[in-house]
């Protein structure tokens, strides 16, 4: 177990090399970010300034060496647009983030398993069919649309939601955090459901699916046979069956929420990572964009482990690293 | 209880306004960018101000004049505090003239402004004399962009501490109180200040990037005033009595720069069958005369703008100096442009894609668009490829376009230097043409420029901007399209001094009477 | 695996069991009709969208049924341009549908290939395809588009470029995890007990097992998929604006939301939301008969 666990955050050290070298090249693909920050009325020499100013002016790979250098002691750069560290900034709005994501990840788990179940043990149902063309809904409506729908029922025309922003936050160990305050909880509500309808219609889906395919497998026949009750049945061992590849999707789209929250945030000018990461793209902030996917990966592979850990918890036949052993 | 009513007494001093775009820093001398140059008068203030119609007025200096053509005498306000309670003498003045070249990492320093002055001369605490290498009329309009700090709490400082509010220092309206990058900017009414009571206690601006997210706040009263309303809602709100919009041309002009770089088909210009053309077309002032014919601005203005923009003609409204009443709009005329195009040499026309932000200027893709429409009823067959300002600025400065949709605005709102900027003969050293992304090249407008820059006497002076003006415009070196109208919208019960230079500040929000 | 024996042919059967279900009728009634709009839409259009000669500024933002300056009515409406919404429909639909499509058919095949052998081969295998999937799920769609979009500029090709290169790890992941299940099963191990050749045992016998949970997935993903492409227009990042896609017609009719130009955005939101309903409803009833497990 130690052995694997070192193994694999050995290999996520050289995945963030990689990662932060893709980065380089990309934003020095896209364009050169003197040319956005720059006033435009400057003449040669304030050029030649801002770009020397910015580290611009030396080669791409010492550029990249002078990266890792300072990452290795901890330090991944300024941001250009701010000139704050990049790690500060992002670890700020890290937490109005993961707080979302949470958020709208409870809120797909705790309606689109049960709605997911009904649904696979039912098909037939008007129920049953109801709650599958609904969920068909959540995710063939672009996000964004959704998003402003909401603020135009919610904020323009009833008046019960504040349209943007993050209410107020307590702390809670040291972390702000908003979901405990009765303004906090009126501000996070419209972000959350957006963020959360395209993530609860999957889970419906895939619940729904493996239940069809449990309730006809011979054990779950067996077990209804033996006269156990309904409860147990499905408890137990409809829904142990299902699991694996639910908690998958759930771990990949925990990360892809609080990576990608982009367009909910911009809508909601939620003040989160997400928001920023858009910023910094549209203005090449490399130090930040780069940042800011070395946390969201190490943020991957801490969950993508715990899934590993996950499955064989729920299966006892997948047995962590012994992948390669089997051979 | 009873301390209710005061406490919704001090709530209406209280104000929240919807911002458009990021403040990248609360240092005066860190990012020559518009939003942050807005923000920053809030706290701090030049020698001389600039009033809603860019005009010059009096502010930390009562007056000045120049002594001679290398020499400039300021007398300076004289009972001013700063927010800290010292007083502000000729020494802030030096400390800030000497800061703002040396303000380390600054993507875009405000050094340009400074630069000029070699000598500064202390005569006494309320009078301070400049000395430049050459003559520089600009002076008073270059020091209207510097913010004077505090010495006492600048000398030592950087960026951080002006970020964290403790150098923040300025002798401005308005108190730094707090700020989160990317999200608020909090201030507080100081109430020593010179120029008399502000409207507010306390303002607090949100970053609202999104345009419907803004305009949606705004609706559901979360702020109570907005900038850059968007086109799509200005005519509902305008008709809704709850609110206020008040709206002014602004020194932003939305205009084409035509690639002459080449002595061949320039980039994303060929023939109808895809072929290079043997000549650039738009080294033939009549080609660029038609494809300016060929744009039905009204059209734009009206359909696309919903009126919220201004036919132009040159690169500044009339109003504002060194600009010609002579020149007018071109008119829209299809039939003229043709015929103006088969006496270039193309009966047939020509292939062109215009390029252009899709996130840069109000409607920018849109424009774009309208234009290729146009040029199909002037057989000029028109693609349109429009992308974030992203990649589409760095590919615009390698000249990787032909045709290209851009934008200027004109901060010190003198038309001289746009002209120098945008159309003199492109020779950065020596800051000429810099962002002159059409290679246009006139050696008759370029020595009008030249002179203009070392006239001291203005009326002379701005006889030869307009001429410059004049010979550009009438040459079609560029393709002015609209001034930008900028927009603001207020809860009802309250007004805003719309200005041209699209700054939205706080003292010009007042309770409408 | 022995099957009852019947009169009808494998087809027939198949078409009864599909017809069991009166909603899926109606949504292959409704797939039927999209498809055919969107072949037969230059035929069917009143208008060319994406000729600009033929749009009018001056006809621009005109509500359903308007009477218009240049006498034409359009029944549902213009955008900001005067194109024809009802046109612009029909073609978006068309661009839609095949962007989604092909990125999901491209996108699906890329993932299969490499879950497959990362589960089945393990090892050193399993370890960098599952990093490098790792990468690619960490890196953000929009800056992957943006970086395509300065190399390789627009257009259509591009865009599915970039949306199959945002997808193909989904795939990779999830086809990984059932095989990973399916690989220890008793059918894989006789396969193996029989020296059957590796691609076979991969293709004939592990693949099956593990398609229902991708053909989940993956018809969620073409819905996805379309409203990805809407997305990255509504970034700025998607497909030229004069030859709009349903998702780049809603993105540009947003900003009206608000205003009460409801018509430039809610209709391609109707067209989209039927679309997708329709080949979601078919794919899961054939989901469902063509799952060997489920069969009665």
């Amino acid at each position: 177990m130690l052995a694997y666990t070192i193994r694999r955050f050995g290999q996520s050290f050289i995945v963030l090399v990689f990662m932060s070298f893709l980065v380089f090249v990309g934003v020095y693909a896209i364009g050169n970010p003197v040319e956005l920050l720059v006033n435009p009325q400057a003449d040669e020499a304030e050029r030649i300034r801002a770009t020397a100013a910015l580290g611009l002016d030396k080669p791409f790979l010492e550029q990249y060496w002078g990266f890792l250098k300072g990452a290795a002691k901890g330090d991944l750069g300024k941001s250009f647009v701010f000139n704050v560290p990049a790690l500060t900034l992002i670890l700020e709005k890290l937490p109005a983030t993961i707080e979302l994501a949470f958020v709208a990840m409870v809120i797909a788990i705790s309606l689109g398993i049960p709605l997911g179940l009904v649904a696979g043990l039912k098909p037939d149902s008007f129920i049953g069919r109801g709650i599958m063309a609904g969920s068909i809904m959540g995710f063939s409506l672009p996000t964004f649309w959704v998003g402003l729908v909401l603020i135009m029922i919610f904020s323009v025309h009833l008046g019960w939601l504040p349209s943007n922003g993050r209410g107020e936050t307590v702390l809670v160990a040291g972390i702000p955090v908003s979901f405990l305050t009765m303004d906090g909880i009126a501000h996070l509500a419209m972000p959350a459901t957006n963020l959360a309808l395209f993530k609860l219609s999957l889970l419906i889906r895939l619940t729904r699916a493996g239940t069809r395919e449990a309730v006809l497998q011979d054990y779950v026949k067996f077990a209804r046979a033996k006269g156990l009750p309904q409860r147990r049945v499905i408890g137990v061992h409809v829904l142990k069956n299902i699991l694996i590849p639910i908690v998958t999707v759930i771990g990949l789209e925990l990360g892809s929420v609080i990576a990608f929250a982009i367009v909910t945030e911009s809508i909601f000018a939620w003040p989160g990572t997400g928001k920023l990461l858009i910023d910094s793209i549209n203005q090449l902030d490399r130090p930040v964009i780069v940042a800011y996917l070395l946390v969201i990966v190490s943020l991957f592979v801490v969950i993508n482990f715990v899934v590993d850990v996950l499955y064989s918890l729920l299966d006892p036949r997948v047995r962590l690293g012994g992948a390669a052993a089997a051979h | 209880m009873s301390a209710l009513p005061t406490a919704a007494l001090a709530k209406d001093r209280e104000v929240s306004i919807g911002l458009q775009a990021a403040i990248t820093s609360m240092d005066p001398h860190y990012h020559n960018l518009s939003p942050n140059n807005s923000m920053m008068l809030h706290m701090f203030e030049p020698l001389i101000r600039r009033d809603a119609n860019q005009k010059p007025v009096p502010s930390l200096a009562t007056s000045w004049r120049a002594v001679d053509d290398l020499t400039w005498e300021f007398k300076l306000r004289k009972n001013v505090r700063f927010h800290d309670g010292s007083p502000f003498t000729a020494e802030d003045v030096v400390f800030t003239l000497k800061r703002v070249p040396n303000v380390p990492n600054s993507p875009s320093s405000f050094a340009t402004f400074t630069k000029p002055i070699v000598d500064v001369k202390v005569v006494d605490p309320h009078t301070i004399v400049f000395k430049t290498a050459t003559p520089h009329v600009l002076l008073p309009s270059d020091l209207a962009s510097v913010l004077i700090v505090s010495k006492g709490a600048g000398e030592k400082a950087a960026t951080e501490d002006y970020n964290s509010g403790k150098a923040a220092i300025g002798t401005g309206p308005y108190k730094f109180a707090e700020y989160v990058p990317n999200q608020r900017v909090v201030l507080k009414a100081n109430y020593g200040y010179w120029g008399g009571e502000e409207p507010w206690d306390k303002i607090t601006f949100k970053i609202l990037t999104n345009p419907a997210a803004r305009v949606a706040a705004l609706l559901s009263g979360d702020v109570q005033m907005i900038e850059t309303v968007p086109t799509s809602d200005i005519a509902k709100l305008s008709k809704d009595p709850k609110f206020n919009l008040v709206d002014k041309v602004s020194n932003r002009v939305i205009y084409v720069h035509l690639n002459q770089s080449t002595e061949k088909s320039p980039p994303f210009v060929t023939d109808k069958s895809g072929k290079p053309l043997e000549k650039n077309p738009f080294r033939d002032a009549r080609v660029r005369k038609a494809l300016s014919m060929g744009i039905n601005r009204d059209a734009i203005a009206d359909r696309i703008m919903e009126k919220k923009a201004v036919p132009a003609a040159q690169l500044l409204p009339d109003f504002f100096y060194g600009t010609s009443k002579k020149l007018k709009p071109a008119r829209f005329d299809p039939e003229g442009a043709k015929k103006l195009l088969a006496e270039a040499g193309y009966p047939n026309g020509f292939a062109i894609t215009i390029h252009g932000p899709n996130n840069r200027y109000i409607n920018d893709d849109k424009i774009a668009q309208a234009i290729a429409q146009f040029y199909t009823r002037i057989g000029v067959d028109a693609k349109v490829e429009t992308m974030p300002s992203a990649v589409y600025f760095t590919r615009a400065t390698k000249l990787e376009f032909g045709y290209m949709v851009l934008g200027w605005g004109t901060e010190s709102g003198e038309q001289g230097s746009s002209l120098r900027s945008l159309l003199a003969t492109y020779d950065r050293n020596k800051g000429m043409g810099v962002t002159n992304r059409g290679r246009y090249s006139n050696p008759e407008l370029d020595k009008a420029l030249t002179i203009a820059l070392v006239t001291m006497d203005e009326k002379k002076r701005e006889a030869l901007i307009q001429q410059a003006a004049e010979i550009a415009m009438n040459d079609t070196a560029l393709i002015p399209i609209h001034y930008e109208v900028s927009t603001w919208a207020t809860a009802k019960g309250l007004r805003y001094e719309a200005r041209t230079d699209q700054y939205t500040l706080a003292s010009g929000l007042k309770p409408a009477k | 695996m022995a099957e009852p024996a019947r009169v009808e042919g494998p087809w027939v059967r198949f078409w009864h069991e599909f017809a069991e279900s009166r909603l899926a009728l109606v949504g292959l009634a409704l797939l039927a009709l999209v498809v055919a709009i969107a072949i037969l839409a230059p035929v069917i259009s009143p208008q060319n969208p994406y000729d600009l000669a033929q749009l009018d500024v001056m006809d621009s933002k005109l509500a359903p049924g308007e009477a218009s300056g240049t006498g034409k009515t359009y029944w549902l409406g213009t955008d900001d341009q005067g194109r024809d919404m009802l046109s612009g429909i029909y073609y978006g639909l068309r661009i839609s549908l095949g962007v989604g499509i092909a990125s999901t058919i491209f996108a699906l095949a890329i993932g299969l290939v490499f879950g497959l052998v990362a589960a089945y081969f393990g090892g050193w295998v399993d370890t960098l395809v599952m990093r490098i999937v790792d990468i690619q799920l960490s890196f953000p769609a929009i800056l992957i588009a943006l970086v395509l979009l300065a190399v390789l500029g627009q257009g259509v090709d591009k865009i599915v470029v970039a949306l199959v290169t945002v997808q193909w790890a989904y795939y990779a992941r999830t086809v990984r995890s059932s095989a990973l299940v399916e690989r220890q099963k008793e059918y894989i191990e006789a396969a193996r007990v029989l020296a059957l050749g590796q691609a076979r045992v991969v293709f004939r016998h592990l693949l099956p097992n593990c398609l229902p949970p991708l053909i989940v997935v993956a018809t969620v993903q073409v819905a996805h998929a379309i409203a990805l492409e809407a997305t990255l227009s509504f970034l700025g990042l998607g497909l030229p604006i004069t030859e709009p896609s349903l998702g780049l017609l809603i993105s540009n009719g947003f900003q009206y939301l608000l205003s009460g130009k409801y018509w430039i955005s809610f209709y391609p939101g109707i067209a989209l939301l039927v679309t997708i309903m329709a080949i979601n409803l078919v794919a899961d009833q054939l989901r469902d008969v063509l799952n060997p497990r489920l069969r009665k």
